[in-house]
């Protein structure tokens, strides 16, 4: 992107660049080439053409222009939504190198921050889940909060309302004979901060006894909070207590990033896959067709009636392709027939959401994350 | 059979002929119920509850009467014994129950009493009377668990989780002062059996280790210059046979050439010896017997009194063949066992084949615990007789007796409790009367894994000494099909000659001779006695041979074999009796003895299954039971010579007319360890071989009773799975209740290096979600000791924070903070290295004087135990157990745990011996992903596949991969495809294919690092990956400075002692190559044990330093003179004043370089 913004400071300059000028022939590549660049040959043995042609002299010897324009890329880049829940969202985005959309993907999966526990003060536990156990399966229960509204809680700060989420959880199982099984909703919210008291303190001072975190205000009281309190996500299964069994345990939730520990990851998990490009190289008709369409298991392709009351293949469904590879298995002359290719700058995006922020908010504060990034770079280059 | 194979032959239903075949009847489901009846370590329980039904009764019965030497009308009489119910006396006269957890727990002895009824007489001279008394107690036996003795006998699942024990739990070992102790099966030679094999010098020998209740020898006939001699111990040297036949009677040639037999080919080879007796000048039977005398073993403290003539008979009647009994002096059979021995032996001469193999299983018997025990049990038992007679003796012996002698009341009851207790403790058996010494019988239960456990339990040790460069016992015998398992033995010097039991092998226990001998009889045996040598070997005759002994010949073999074989399958004899008629040697074999090894096969009569479709269904239904089918005839169990009679198919439909059996399974040639291997029959086998020994360490959970238990080392994982693939055996064992392992999915690709020679890189998102995490948990304990003057430890409440002792200060508040008020850490507390786990104190003088008055606080001394532990280990205290031990001291017991994460460095294995360590941990993002999102957890090199050659693994992956998808776990049993057990490649991948899959379950992966394609479709599914026990926490060690060894000075060795990484030989070597010498100068010395001497230059001794003059001093020269200072390791100082002390004197010569 930087590269871009150079180049529309250089126009306003005055510079043209020879290429850029209308009356110059624009080269285009030849088709050979031009496939290689933007398509991956699935092909039975393996990919071909995997890697993306970055150099912007790699045509110069035949005249093309190889280099990233900004104007191309505006005019070409677009998003489409294709689904989109609470948790989970699927888009397109096309017109951007693999480099740029991995690192939405690496962004999302490691530095957008959200809230998990880290701290676990267990009172008691009698249940059979060793304390280390169970503060690690709290620790990787999702928190319904919005991260953004929370600061990092650094080694020297002591926890207070803006970086600490604190957690109750105390649950016995009464019942002679019975099962109880513990899942998150058992964890309740305590605005109010932590209610254990510091042992230490609480002998020797008469002042007001100290406990392990020092909120100012409930957070509840916050605009924020008011009449939203935190959660986690419901359901989980924490522990299974038997008879007189017993969990007392304040869980301290902080904000952390992926890269230190999965927990603190917003997104279960997001990848993209390129476009399925599925191309019929010659007719497939009648039987041939109709074995083709019996071939594949996402149901790619569909027979046609042509008017003479021939059948042909089409490929109706290209994105349901999962490259099973299927088609073109069984010979080389079915491998000459259909072609997989995937589009290299076509990205079908997924984002799933641990519940923390939608899934379409993390993916602009991971666009935030990458524009900070670049101008970090921009800023430490001058 | 023959008449029932025609009968079935009529009765054939054409129409049922004419009818497209059906498909085989699965009788799978047959292997589950066996294992329901007999159980994996039913081989175990029969024993030891043969022992104490049967066993121990016969043994005292045998030895039942104890009679003064004094007044033989005083004795006593054992009338009934019987082991009751494992009870504890509680000191006081209260008697409690045992359960095994308790004694677990408590460092106790898990055993029952041993109960006698007695009757003896009382009084003197004059009158006596007869008294009874019944339930004496004689001893404690230790109890095999689940054995019919055990309190978890017949026990149910709520039963045993009320007890505290573990359902899946095998039992079969015992407890033994709070450890759980295995008696190994042993593999010994068959006893009592003629085996010919040729010794290390070329000749061939038959030899019989003969065995009985009184006697134990070994006979052995060689054939050395063509000429035959017999070897026994008791004979100096060796005596030819003729003279020996003589000796018995047999004196004329004639005889002895008939006995074996006319062939003129056997008459020539026994002319050399015929000859040698005769140059010898031997024709009579005296004249033999007195040469024998001549060559009778000197013993130092032979007493003169046994008449001359007599040592020599004795010797034949009572050492030679002792298991040949002699009747009335009548040899006669003798001679016959004789004759067989030696035709035999001239058998293997003209013919090879007919050569004995000494690791065939047929010739071998496996001792088991019922056995063993019994051995003991008898020698403590006459040992206690001996005791009470001695005591008697020495009472009645006495003039002025005040009370009658009351003989019920001289039992003893620790000699055979301490006995018992002390050889399963130690593992060896020493049985003097036997002259039995042996080492190393049981071992340790480990409970380092749940198959480990079971491992143990199916191991069947060797009598062999273990470095013996021989071949022969360790190569895989194929008799061993379906009674030993082929892969699961040890890698190394126990290769081969340590084995395991397979699946279904059964191994008999000893059975009433009496009325099998005369069922033989009935059946038209011709007896010995009434048989002339000559007839003897008459052809179709076939010798009758039961456990060893010539019973006499049978015209008809077959048919009588068959007869013996129908009585047995309709249950009119024992189901283990083995009937084996031997071709070759024109034998009939029938055995009843124990220790041999059987296994269930399905009948089948002219190669047609007799179980038929309805059997199965009553078996499903739970109407028939295994047993059902044994005793209608359906199922029998072969031993290892009768197979050798039988044609078995491997599956139905294989089955020729020809076919007498049919397999159940055939999984079940494998063992238990084998069996969790998904597909082994894809696998190159040493990567079985491998895995069987891996899967032993592999961390999972032990049992259900885990967390009760105190081991003193715990492995567990935290989140265990059940395997993806699964086997049939891993179903039938409870693997897959108690899992050691995870679903890793595996890529298999190359990446950043960190993954060569078979390392493993790691998803680090993996690691934070839980995979691969374990707990450690490790025991100490601490004992309330109490001492002879009556003083005793005693746990104090720690100081605390504000708590200021008389010097106002109060410096350990610190280390003591998990302690509770008692004194003892609290369960949950963080502890680290250097914290205290328990304040005790002791008393300063434990002996002397008993001390009444209460001791002072000065009068101890603190006896804290810390804790120490390696820093930067957060451990945990995990429970704290308190008991009182046998010495009725309070024991105190801290498990103490420690949750660790894999780090770099750790071992992981797959289940196909493929091991490796974790190369580097990586962040996910930087993982490769699928087209699905599927990120692996870990990554595998592929260069680990074609050396290794483990198929197995692909299709695991292929079968795991698919399983997932479809939601159904997938089978891999051994051998396991045409019957269903195993799923085959083509059906997997077509479920692959179904749902989204290259069929050969290559995906289309994302770089994580680019975000481009990567060049190449990656094999990518779940593996089953175990943890194993090693890990680098355990392991890393460096150091700086630190302990050094007392005596020379030098850097203590090991880790557990923080001791120094030794330049070794090979290392210094390299230095001098190098002409680093300097650096060997510091290594050695400097950095090892440096040490500054005075030595004499005029004598070259050693001075010392005098610090008030401040000058070094030669004490030979008795002056400073000539001093100089130097620089010596101190061992090379040590040494020369060691070899002072031994009149060597090592002089230094000085010079200035």
């Amino acid at each position: 992107m930087s590269d871009s913004d150079s180049e529309v400071m250089a126009e306003a300059d005055g510079f043209v660049s020879a290429l850029n000028m209308p009356d110059v022939p624009s080269a285009k590549l030849p088709p050979h080439l031009e496939l290689r660049k933007t398509r991956v040959l699935c092909n039975v043995d393996a990919p071909h053409n995997t890697d993306t042609v970055q150099y912007s002299g790699a045509y110069a010897s035949i005249g093309v222009d190889n280099s990233l324009r900004f104007d191309d890329f505006c005019n070409n880049f677009r998003v489409e939504v294709t689904r989109l829940s609470h948790e989970d969202m699927e888009f397109d985005m096309v017109g951007i190198d693999p480099s740029i959309a991995n690192a939405f993907r690496r962004i999302l999966l490691a530095e957008l921050p959200t809230m998990a526990i880290e701290k676990v003060l267990i009172a008691n536990n009698t249940s059979v889940v060793q304390d280390e156990v169970l503060a690690h399966r709290l620790g990787l229960i999702p928190i319904k909060v919005d991260p953004r509204l929370f600061d990092y809680l650094s080694e020297n700060d002591t926890p207070n309302e803006k970086n600490t989420i604190v957690f109750k959880l105390h649950v016995r199982c009464e019942e002679k004979g019975q099962r109880l099984t513990v899942t998150s909703n058992e964890l309740t919210w305590l605005p109010k901060g932590s209610e254990f008291l510091k042992t230490s303190e609480s002998l020797t001072s008469t002042s007001k006894a100290e406990t392990y975190t020092s909120f100012t205000c409930s957070q509840d009281s916050l605009p924020e909070f008011g009449g939203n309190p935190i959660s986690v996500y419901p359901d989980i299964t924490i522990d299974k207590l038997g008879f007189g069994q017993e969990i007392e345990l304040e869980a301290h939730a902080v904000k952390g990033v992926g890269k230190t520990h999965a927990k603190w990851s917003p997104v279960a998990t997001c990848w993209y896959r390129m476009l399925p490009e599925v191309v019929l190289t010659e007719e497939i008709e009648g039987k041939k067709a109709e074995v083709l369409k019996q071939k594949c298991p996402a149901n790619v392709f569909e027979i046609e009636d042509l008017a003479d009351g021939r059948k042909r293949a089409t490929v109706a469904r290209p994105r349901a392709c999962t490259l099973c590879r299927e088609c073109i298995k069984d010979g080389e002359d079915w491998e000459k027939r259909v072609s997989l290719r995937r589009v290299k700058d076509h990205f079908m995006f997924t984002i799933e959401s641990t519940g923390a922020l939608p899934p379409e908010v993390l993916f602009t504060e991971a666009v935030k994350v990458l524009e900070d990034k670049c101008e970090l770079v921009i800023s430490d280059l001058s | 059979m023959e008449d029932l194979r025609n009968k079935s032959h009529s009765d054939v239903d054409y129409q049922k002929i004419a009818a497209p075949i059906k498909s085989a009847v699965d009788k799978f489901q047959l292997v589950p119920e066996f294992l329901k009846v007999r159980g994996l370590v039913k081989q175990h329980l029969d024993s030891f509850n043969y022992f104490a039904n049967t066993e121990i009764k016969k043994i005292v019965r045998a030895n039942d009467k104890i009679v003064s030497n004094i007044d033989p009308n005083l004795y006593l009489r054992f009338k009934d014994v019987r082991i009751g119910n494992p009870t504890v006396a509680m000191g006081d006269g209260v008697v409690e129950d045992l359960s095994p957890q308790k004694c677990r727990l408590t460092d106790m002895t898990y055993a029952a009493p041993i109960l006698v009824d007695v009757e003896y007489t009382k009084g003197s001279h004059g009158g006596y009377s007869l008294s009874e008394k019944n339930d004496v107690a004689i001893g404690r036996m230790p109890v095999m668990l689940r054995s019919c003795c055990c309190v978890l006998f017949g026990k149910d699942e709520d039963e045993l989780a009320r007890l505290g024990e573990c359902p899946l739990d095998p039992g079969g070992y015992f407890i033994i002062k709070g450890t759980e102790k295995v008696i190994l099966i042993q593999e010994q030679l068959s006893k009592n059996r003629i085996i010919i094999v040729t010794d290390k010098k070329g000749n061939i020998n038959a030899s019989v280790t003969s065995s009985t209740e009184a006697t134990k020898s070994k006979t052995v006939v060689v054939m050395e210059k063509e000429k035959m001699y017999l070897q026994l111990n008791q004979f100096a040297k060796n005596i030819p046979i003729m003279i020996v036949m003589k000796a018995m009677g047999m004196e004329s040639d004639q005889e002895v050439v008939q006995m074996i037999g006319r062939d003129p080919r056997y008459g020539a080879l026994l002319l050399p010896s015929i000859e040698e007796c005769a140059s010898l000048g031997i024709f009579t039977q005296q004249q033999a017997l007195e040469f024998l005398e001549g060559k009778v073993k000197k013993l130092p403290y032979a007493n003169l009194l046994t008449g001359k003539a007599g040592r020599a008979m004795s010797i034949l009647r009572d050492v030679f063949l002792a298991n040949v009994r002699v009747i009335k002096n009548n040899f006669r059979p003798k001679c016959i066992y004789v004759a067989v021995m030696l035709r035999r032996m001239m058998e293997a001469i003209l013919n090879k084949d007919a050569m004995d193999d000494k690791d065939y299983v047929g010739n071998k018997r496996l001792e088991l615990s019922g056995q063993l025990i019994s051995l003991l049990f008898e020698d403590l038992f006459k040992t206690m007789i001996s005791e009470v007679q001695k005591q008697a003796d020495n009472v009645l012996s006495k003039r002025s007796r005040s009370s009658p002698l009351d003989f019920s009341m001289l039992l003893p009851r620790d000699i055979i409790t301490v006995g018992l207790e002390r050889a399963l403790s130690t593992g060896n058996w020493d049985v003097k009367r036997f002259r039995m010494h042996r080492k190393g019988m049981t071992q340790v239960l480990a409970r380092l894994s749940f198959i480990g456990t079971l491992g143990y339990v199916t191991r069947i040790s060797p009598q062999f000494e273990k470095s013996r460069k021989v071949s022969g016992p360790r190569a895989l015998q194929p008799s061993q099909w379906g009674m030993l398992c082929p892969c699961d033995t040890p890698e190394g010097e126990a290769c081969g000659l340590v084995k395991n039991l397979a699946l279904m092998t059964h191994v008999t226990t000893d059975q009433e001779e009496g009325p099998l001998i005369s069922l033989c009889y009935c059946l038209g045996v011709e007896d010995l006695e009434l048989l002339s040598g000559e007839e003897l070997h008459t052809p179709n005759s076939f010798l009758v041979i039961f456990n060893g002994l010539i019973l006499g010949k049978h015209r008809r073999p077959q048919r009588f074999a068959n007869t013996m074989r129908k009585l047995r399958r309709i249950g009119r004899i024992g189901e283990f009796v083995s009937v084996f008629v031997n071709e070759k040697q024109l034998c009939v074999y029938i055995a009843s003895d124990g220790g041999r090894v059987c296994r269930p096969l399905v009948i089948a009569d002219k190669g047609i299954s007799r179980i038929k479709e309805h059997h199965m269904k009553g078996l499903l239904d739970g109407a028939r039971t295994f047993d059902d089918f044994v005793r209608e005839g359906l199922v029998e169990y072969l031993d290892v010579n009768e197979e050798n009679n039988a044609l078995i198919s491997l599956y139905e439909w294989e089955a020729t007319p020809e076919t007498t059996h049919i397999e159940i399974e055939p999984f079940t040639i494998l063992g238990v360890c084998a069996g969790l291997i998904p597909f082994p029959h894809h696998n190159q086998s040493p990567r079985n071989t491998y895995q069987c020994a891996m899967g032993k360490q592999a961390m999972g959970n032990i049992a259900y009773n885990q967390l009760l238990r105190m081991d003193t080392l715990l492995y567990l994982l935290v989140y265990p799975q059940r395997p993806l693939l699964t086997t049939r055996t891993i179903e039938l064992i409870g693997y897959d209740k108690l899992g050691a392992g995870q679903n890793a999915t595996v890529a298999v690709m190359s990446y950043s290096g960190y993954d060569i020679e078979d390392a493993i890189v790691m998803n680090k998102s993996s690691l934070d979600r839980g995979f691969g995490h374990c707990i450690v948990m490790k025991k100490y304990s601490a004992i309330n000791q109490k001492y002879e003057n009556k003083t005793s430890d005693r746990i104090l409440r720690p100081p605390r924070k504000d708590d200021i002792n008389k010097k106002g200060e109060n410096p350990d508040w610190e280390r003591m903070q998990i302690l509770d008020n008692d004194g003892i850490a609290a369960p949950g507390e963080i502890i680290r290295p250097n914290d205290v786990y328990i304040n005790k104190e002791s008393p300063i003088i434990t002996k002397g004087e008993p001390v009444m008055v209460g001791l002072k606080d000065s009068d101890y001394k603190p006896s804290r135990q810390t804790f120490k532990g390696t820093e930067g280990e957060s451990c945990v205290v995990d429970r704290v157990t308190l008991c009182s031990d046998k010495n009725n001291n309070l024991s105190i017991k801290f498990m103490i745990r420690h949750t660790r994460r894999p780090e770099v460095g750790d071992k992981f294995s797959s289940r196909h011996g493929q091991k490796g360590v974790c190369g580097t941990i990586v962040q996910q993002e930087d993982f490769p992903f699928s087209e699905r999102g599927i990120c692996p957890d870990l990554i595998m090199n592929p260069h680990g596949f074609p050396s290794r050659m483990t198929v197995g693994k692909m299709i695991e992956l292929l079968g795991s991969k698919a399983g997932v998808s479809c939601g159904r776990f997938h089978y891999g049993s051994a051998f396991g495809e045409p019957s269903g057990h195993a799923d085959r490649v083509e059906a997997i991948s077509e479920t692959l294919v179904k749902h989204g899959f290259s069929y050969n379950g290559k995906d289309f992966l994302y770089s994580g690092i680019t975000g481009c394609p990567l060049q190449a479709y990656i094999f990518m599914g779940p593996i089953y990956y175990q943890k194993l026990k090693h890990m680098v926490l355990d392991k890393m060690h460096a150091r700086g400075s630190g302990p050094r060894v007392m005596l020379t000075r030098q850097p203590t060795e090991g880790r557990a002692r923080n001791g120094g990484l030794r330049v070794g030989e090979m290392e210094r070597d390299c230095l001098i190559a190098y002409g680093a010498s300097m650096l060997i100068y510091e290594r050695l010395m400097l950095s090892s044990d440096p040490f500054e001497v005075q030595v004499c230059r005029a004598c070259g001794l050693l001075g010392y330093y005098n610090h008030k003059l401040k000058t070094g001093i030669c004490s030979s020269c008795k002056n400073g003179d000539n001093i100089s200072t130097m620089k010596l390791p101190y061992a090379c100082k040590l040494l020369i004043q060691e070899l002072q002390s031994m009149n060597i004197v090592p002089r230094l010569k000085l010079a200035d370089l």
